[in-house]
């Protein structure tokens, strides 16, 4: 299946999202934080792509960008052929419809002051002209196709436990038939046990209503089981991009390989022969990131170049992307 | 009901009975209403049951004490005629008391709302617009710092009198008392809303509302204006206090109604030089101005409970 090349739905080029640090007396912009730093990859039709890497390098933000919840400040982003980018928001209101997103937080990402049923119609309130029994009709079908009791439509979200609340979220990001949806972490706030139960919920939707992920996680053995392909961020860049199989059996970036001898192994025998790669320092400010590589000061592998010269995101073996000037031909 | 509750096709319970039955649940709320309830029929039916002119002298009946002072002093001025007593020119208290409960309650209804609207529409506003947000907070400071009786003052030198050619006289001085309340109140209730739709607007719910496409006018509706209800009803029932009060200052002053026409506060303000000799006079439109107050606060706690999912525990 990998093997075909089929089209990609999303592609983002050199997207950039900086946040403006104003200070001083009259306000002035005297920085930005670079959340995200010019990040480039495909999502292809019907598959995951998981986006992975430590808090605050710019998972999340990449995400909203990439649905245009924010205005970024440079790139492209195309949907489904239609370049996004640079849209006005009013006139991304109709595209919405196609692209939709599940919230970290279920509590949060759900109005308290709505029931059920409101938050579950309020996409069909926006974007359709259906009448109000032909919107219950839908809102029932689709929280029995996300797994909840259709009795429970007049309550509200605080009634509901968090693998719950989560699978509402999901139930109104699929109110629209959308064929994108990021998942900003969706299991992160969930119990390990409801964590299974979501992720093989979103599995199965995907296969009943072909939809594309981009799934974005800190949580490394849930991505290796629900993603395709794998991206890892850092520092608001993407240092590698590769399909599943690959990037766990052979990383080449050193951060990855750092970020993965960091998943805990359950065997005990095993987990004593790994080696563990830990990183020293911390992770620079995004608003101040170092000249070169932003991996530069904490990689085991670093080289001069790589305070000098920022190693360019390329296609250095078949379908694995990498930046890091380790790789360089020479 | 629990059978009928299961199944989504029955038509749904209005969800405006969970909302009384919480309410309900409020004792003092419950009272509240009572006592504002009576209040409202006491000054909109009374005078129509008691048939009495409010502004009639009467200087022969003058003085006369509330019927209830016979039974403290047997030689007490009473007359059943006069259940209330006069005041010092004969005029029937009761009456009064109707009569200027129907002026006060009005000027504190109406001067509320506008001072609620008005404070709510430029605090989401300011919250939720950021570009709006440095000059209408800056007209609110600018506004807040204007002293309220010299402008009230200046307002009536002049508007009263094209306002009164235009509406009546009393028309044209309600008019004029009402929108001096209502835009010389507005400010705290503008801030109070703007901090929490600020804070409101950050939540990730309504960053879930964007990125399904919920425009700005319907985000405010949905999403803000009911989170922001509390302070919103706190506001509005301190507000018809003040509202209550700030008239009866301004008939005070002798910028209010003419002195023919009785408030509230009026009837206490004229009685306060004899109330040694004559404390009812003082204790019942005080009694009526605080119990309406009272009242109104506890309306608005039980409805601000009753209104908040969370506490109607659903």
């Amino acid at each position: 299946m990998l093997d075909n090349p089929k089209k990609a739905l999303v592609s983002v080029r050199d997207v950039k999202m900086h946040f403006p640090i104003h200070s001083g007396l009259l306000r002035r912009k005297t920085g930005a934080v670079k959340a995200v730093d010019g990040i480039t990859f495909d999502v292809i039709e019907g598959e995951t792509l998981g986006l992975v890497g430590e808090s605050g390098c710019g998972k999340s933000t990449a995400g909203r960008a990439v649905l245009r919840l924010y205005d970024i400040t440079s790139g492209e982003i195309t949907m489904d052929g239609i370049e996004i980018g640079s849209t006005p928001q009013s006139q991304l209101r109709e595209m919405r419809p196609m692209m939709q997103m599940v919230f970290q937080d279920p509590q949060a990402s759900l109005n308290s002051r709505m029931t059920v049923e409101a938050i579950i119609r309020e996409p069909l309130d926006e974007h359709t002209t259906l009448t109000a029994q032909e919107k219950r009709e839908k809102v029932a079908e689709l929280m029995d196709a996300v797994g909840l009791n259709r009795a429970f439509a007049k309550r509200y979200p605080q009634a509901f436990s968090g693998g719950q609340r989560q699978r509402i979220g999901i139930a109104r990001a699929l109110a629209l038939n959308p064929k994108f949806i990021v998942c900003d972490e969706p299991i992160a706030a969930l119990d390990v046990s409801i964590q299974a139960q979501v992720v093989n919920l979103l599995e199965d939707l995907q296969e009943q209503f072909g939809l594309t992920y981009l799934f974005i996680s800190h949580d490394l053995s849930m991505v290796r089981h629900i993603a395709t392909r794998v991206a890892v961020m850092y520092l608001g860049k993407i240092v590698e991009l590769a399909d599943r199989e690959t990037l766990f059996a052979a990383p080449l970036h050193p951060y990855t390989k750092a970020l993965l001898s960091a998943v805990p192994e359950p065997d005990p025998s095993l987990a004593r022969k790994t080696e563990r790669i830990i990183l020293q320092g911390d992770v620079p400010s995004p608003s101040n990131p170092p000249k070169g590589c932003n991996f530069c000061s904490r990689c085991p592998a670093v080289m001069d170049i790589c305070r000098e010269v920022e190693p360019a995101y390329r296609e250095v073996k078949p379908r694995q992307f990498t930046a890091c000037h380790l790789f360089n031909e020479s | 009901m629990t059978d009928n509750s299961m199944d989504m096709t029955a038509k749904p319970r209005n969800q405006w009975w969970d909302v009384w039955d919480q309410f309900k649940t409020h004792k003092g709320a419950v009272f509240g209403l009572g006592f504002l309830i009576f209040i409202t029929l006491f000054c909109l039916i009374g005078p129509s049951l008691w048939n009495v002119d409010p502004g009639k002298l009467d200087i022969r009946n003058k003085d006369v004490r509330p019927i209830y002072m016979a039974i403290f002093d047997s030689g007490a001025k009473v007359s059943w005629a006069r259940p209330m007593g006069t005041d010092n020119l004969g005029r029937d208290i009761m009456a009064n008391i109707m009569q200027g409960g129907r002026i006060s309650l009005a000027v504190g209804w109406t001067a509320m709302v506008l001072a609620l609207l008005i404070g709510t529409t430029i605090g989401v506003l300011a919250g939720y617009f950021k570009r709006l947000d440095g000059i209408l907070m800056r007209f609110t400071d600018l506004v807040l710092a204007l002293p309220l009786l010299p402008l009230l003052l200046v307002m009536m030198l002049l508007f009263r009198d094209p306002l009164r050619a235009t509406f009546g006289p009393e028309q044209g001085i309600f008019i004029l008392i009402v929108t001096g309340i209502g835009i010389t109140s507005w400010m705290q209730t503008a801030r109070i809303v703007r901090g929490d739709v600020m804070a409101i607007k950050e939540r990730e719910f309504v960053l879930a509302a964007r990125s399904i496409g919920t425009p700005a006018r319907r985000m405010i509706t949905r999403h803000l204006l009911p989170n922001v209800l509390s302070p919103i009803m706190v506001s509005a029932t301190l507000g018809l206090a003040t509202a209550i009060i700030t008239e009866s200052a301004l008939s005070f002053l002798g910028l209010g109604f003419p002195s023919d026409f009785p408030t509230w506060g009026k009837i206490l303000f004229d009685s306060v030089d004899r109330m040694t000799a004559f404390p009812e006079r003082v204790i019942w439109p005080g009694l009526a101005i605080s119990l309406t107050v009272l009242a109104v606060n506890y309306i608005g706690d039980g409805l601000r409970d009753a209104l908040d999912p969370s506490i109607r525990g659903l």
